[in-house]
């Protein structure tokens, strides 16, 4: 079994290779690559939410001095009707092109219409407001509900929405309708003693990664095109940029420079393809660059949502049935993230009758992008409000009705998956025996609430490749770019099969010409997959060095074990030569010594976490603050535990952030009022106490060190547990995202 | 393009100079003139703090500050702290406490918590708190940097 496996490197807490670089200033993030003759990019963004393009001319931008090209939608290949798959699902590939440079319609306020290159960027940006657009302003559609009204002025007069296999006839802004069914749900609740049904409104939220949108882009005279630029994923910036350039794969080169944070957000592409346009028209290199507002309006938040909840349960605390109504914004064209939303909602609990609908709505906002266990957050606010109120009026400990439900192994998921080895219950158990539950909280206005959630995490490709050096030490070359500490945390799965030090390990997040095919870091999904990968790639080293050992010996393979850093012969022959010495022998048994790892693993284990949150209602201001937040999760394995914490912690954080302050605020003209960071309000460290971060391990089966994703989960449960917190604290229920102060003062009843 | 204007600064301790549009801010001077791109661009108008340095012993936004202000002034950067052989003792605070993910926001915490150890070098976790809420991070919930902060105090 994994559980009692003594390891020397997984669970240390090493400096991380890049730390130095990171803590110095030196790392090379995208906006920080130079190159001789460099030309600055500026895109023209659409000023209304919704309208129809009837002209545009760039003639006085191009007559602008030092500009040295202009680009729109004509640039780009004809996208016509074609399907393109990108890894993330199938993708209308016009959609995705008239994202990148709008052609008939602007359909949200910043959706990019022009872009110019010029010898500085303030000539672009003076060129951009030179370029002449004609607009049609058209009605928007701002809100899910009104969007999915029969009489909604249409966003895409093509759309028809397709339900369960049927496409409709009729156009609509609904594009998709998804359902999932479990048992009698109808029988189900006749059979509870106690029904709470509820509805729920969450707002648009933004990753709010520090680092805006960089690219950079070369053509070379023979055609081939670099781009230089921060990305979750580099193989996936390829695969999509040859899409909407209808331009071969291998004709293209992706190099990922040190990312200033993600969260989903930087997977889709948006100002790459356009640098590249813009390299091609101008024969130099481009660098495009956002700024803040740029991204709050231009690229994907995660979307506004409303949910409806019903749970029964019987008067000994058994949930017997469970229904919900799922309706997403997915923004300007259809791909919200509520079919994750639908696989999550109900899976910490094991429910015998469920069932699941899901509504895929395109709204006058910006596409959404992936955020953080996306879809998740939205839905387990709705579900795990209603199980606090379940509890409440059963008489129950909030933990214990947990408990008594918990999903187990062998349980069904609504969507239809059985549950592998999963930590639901230790998770749950860990919050209940922590100090913090158990602590005194009975004054006035001050509450305490406790949420759950679930993430199923993902596995896909990866690929790694050990190049063995003389002195002892390997270079890790690796495609996964490092958003959080991942270069530790593969390069030390690597180093535990080799029995050498972290510090042993040279790990480099290299280009797309030079490692093998790399799904994004995103889906909790690196250090379990690439640090499989590593794992794979370290025991092909180990093998080709006992056969190098078995060489120098002249025995057989067979004969020859490796255990703590030390070859040594069996059966027979005394002889041992450590790791190190027998890197230094490598030449002379054979040559280099070039190990490689390539997965697509199946079994990523869906991870846990069970929130506890302390919050304190100010009755003048309506404002909520957070006392003492405890956050416990399953990590299966913690390599690096301090990273693990700080996922815990990060993603703890953006929950409390999305619970209390953060949203697009928009006017009925459909523009952000609020795209900037003084006004579209992240929490800062003056707003919060410390994170406690609790480490459960219930290794995963599928994983070689029992890994699971840990970065997506810790966002699911605070906005609940703050509700619940809430109506610990002040008796009102909150159905409404963020719980600003006049939301609270509202439902105060002060206002 | 507005004539460029000559400025003498002291930076780091050497004195530079350089050619700068009156427009450009201190940031876009540290960054495409003189190639020390430590300080980062999050949001270019004073909210995210990822672009701090140190004006005169003043911690400052430096797209706050435009280039041409910092005639005859002296400007602390990232690349200004650590010696040549060993790192400031914020700096191994940092990595001790892994108090850096993606790492974009780390220069500024950096300058920040240089100034507010320069000026107090004992603060409460309250003071750090409320010294540091100029500086964003998005990735750590700051938890992991408000201890690197006070470890460093202590160290010092």
């Amino acid at each position: 079994m994994l559980e009692n496996k003594e390891y020397k490197v997984i669970g240390t807490r090493p400096i991380r290779h890049d730390g130095v670089d990171k803590v110095t200033g030196r790392a090379v993030y995208g906006a920080d690559f130079q190159a001789a003759g460099l030309l600055h990019g500026r895109v023209l963004r659409s000023p209304h939410a919704h309208a129809r393009i009837i002209s545009i001319d760039t003639s006085r931008a191009e007559a602008l001095p030092g500009v040295k090209g202009v680009v729109t939608t004509k640039d780009l290949p004809d996208a016509g009707d074609k399907v393109a798959d990108l890894g993330e699902g199938a993708v209308n590939l016009k959609h995705l092109c008239d994202n990148i440079l709008a052609s008939d319609k602007v359909l949200y306020k910043g959706h990019a219409v022009a872009a110019v290159a010029a010898t500085n960027p303030h000539i672009a940006e003076e060129a951009c407001t030179l370029i002449d657009v004609g607009y049609e302003v058209l009605p928007p559609v701002l809100e899910v509900r009104q969007a999915m009204e029969p009489d909604a002025p249409l966003l895409h007069e093509h759309l028809r929405t397709t339900s369960l296999g049927e496409t409709a006839e009729e156009p609509s802004n609904v594009a998709s309708h998804i359902q999932h069914k479990l048992g009698d749900p109808e029988k189900g609740f006749a059979e509870a003693d106690v029904i709470i049904e509820r509805e729920f409104v969450t707002g648009t939220v933004h990753q709010g990664y520090i680092e805006p949108h960089n690219a950079t882009a070369h053509y070379n005279q023979d055609g081939q095109l670099t781009i230089w630029c921060s990305t979750q994923g580099a193989f996936t910036v390829r695969e999509q940029v040859a899409e909407i350039l209808q331009y071969p794969i291998s004709k293209i080169k992706v190099v990922p420079m040190e990312i200033g944070g993600g969260f989903g957000g930087k997977i889709s592409v948006y100002i790459k393809p356009v640098a590249a346009l813009l390299a091609k028209k101008t024969g130099k290199p481009v660098k495009v660059l956002m700024n803040r507002a740029d991204v709050f309006e231009g690229t994907g938040p995660t979307p506004a949502s409303f949910i409806r909840v019903k749970m029964g349960a019987t008067n000994d605390g058994k949930i017997t049935a469970a229904e919900a109504y799922l309706a997403f914004e997915a923004g300007a064209y259809p791909g919200s993230p509520v079919g994750p939303g639908a696989m999550c909602i109900f899976a910490p609990y094991n429910i015998e009758n469920v069932i699941i609908d899901g509504y895929d709505v395109v709204v006058n906002k910006p596409k959404t992008a992936p955020y953080r266990a996306p879809g998740a957050p939205n839905a387990a606010f709705g579900s795990e409000t209603v199980v606090d109120e379940i509890a409440e009026k059963l008489g129950i400990d909030p933990l214990e009705i947990r408990l008594l439900n918990a999903a187990k192994e062998g349980d069904r998921r609504a969507d239809g998956p059985v549950h592998p080895r999963i930590g639901c219950i230790e998770t749950v158990e860990a919050a209940k025996a922590h100090p913090h539950y158990t602590a005194p909280n009975g004054k006035k206005h001050h509450g305490r609430g406790v949420a759950s959630g679930y993430w199923f995490n993902i596995g896909l490709e990866s690929s790694v490749t050990i190049n063995v050096n003389s002195d002892g030490t390997i270079n890790l070359i690796e495609g996964s770019t490092d958003i959080g500490g991942t270069r530790a945390s593969i390069a030390m799965q690597a180093a535990e099969v080799l029995g050498i030090p972290a510090e042993s390990v040279n790990p480099s997040v290299v280009d797309t010409d030079s490692v093998g095919y790399t799904a994004v870091t995103g889906g909790s999904r690196t250090t379990y997959a690439t640090g499989y990968a590593a794992y794979e790639a370290a025991q092909d080293v180990k093998a080709q060095m006992i056969a190098r050992a078995a060489k120098l010996w002249e025995v057989d393979a067979a004969n020859v074990q490796f255990a703590d850093g030390e070859f040594s012969s069996i059966n027979g022959k005394e002889e041992q030569i450590s790791f190190r010495d027998l890197c230094a022998r490598l030449g002379e048994t054979g040559g280099p010594i070039v190990g490689s790892g390539t997965v697509n693993p199946g079994g990523a284990g869906g991870a846990y976490a069970t929130h506890v949150v302390d919050v304190v209602v100010d009755e003048e201001t309506g404002k909520v603050d957070i006392l003492r937040y405890t956050a416990v999760q399953d990590a299966g394995k913690a390599i690096h535990p301090s990273y693990v914490e700080g996922q815990i912690q990060g993603g703890a954080v953006q929950g409390i952030g999305w619970a209390l302050n953060e949203e697009y605020i928009y006017n009925a003209e459909g523009e952000m009022t609020n795209a900037s960071f003084l006004d579209y309000r992240m929490p800062t460290c003056l707003d919060l106490p410390m994170i406690d971060a609790i480490i459960v391990e219930v290794p995963n089966p599928g994983h070689p060190y029992g890994v699971r994703g840990v970065g997506e989960v810790p966002i699911v449960p605070p906005m609940a547990a703050i509700a619940n917190a809430i109506y610990d604290a002040i008796g009102v229920r909150m159905t409404e995202l963020p719980m600003s102060p006049d939301r609270l003062l509202k439902a105060m009843g002060k206002i | 393009m507005a004539r460029r204007s000559h400025v003498q600064t002291t930076l780091n301790g050497e004195t530079v100079e350089f050619l700068c549009e009156p427009r450009q801010s201190l940031l876009e001077v540290l960054r495409d003139e003189l190639h020390l791109t430590g300080a980062k661009e999050g949001c270019n108008n004073g909210n995210c703090g990822a672009c701090s340095v140190i004006l005169d012993g003043r911690l400052v936004n430096s797209c706050l500050v435009l280039g041409v202000e910092t005639e005859g002034k002296s400007v602390e950067t990232i690349e200004g702290v650590a010696d040549p052989d060993k790192l400031h003792p914020i700096q191994d605070a940092f990595l001790e406490n892994a108090a850096l993910q993606c790492g974009i926001c780390t220069p500024g915490f950096i300058m920040s918590a240089k100034a507010l150890l320069d000026e107090n070098p004992n603060p409460t976790e309250h003071e750090v708190r409320y010294w540091l809420a100029g500086n964003l991070c998005r990735c750590t919930g700051y938890d992991k940097i408000v201890r690197a902060v006070l470890d460093a105090a202590a160290a010092e």
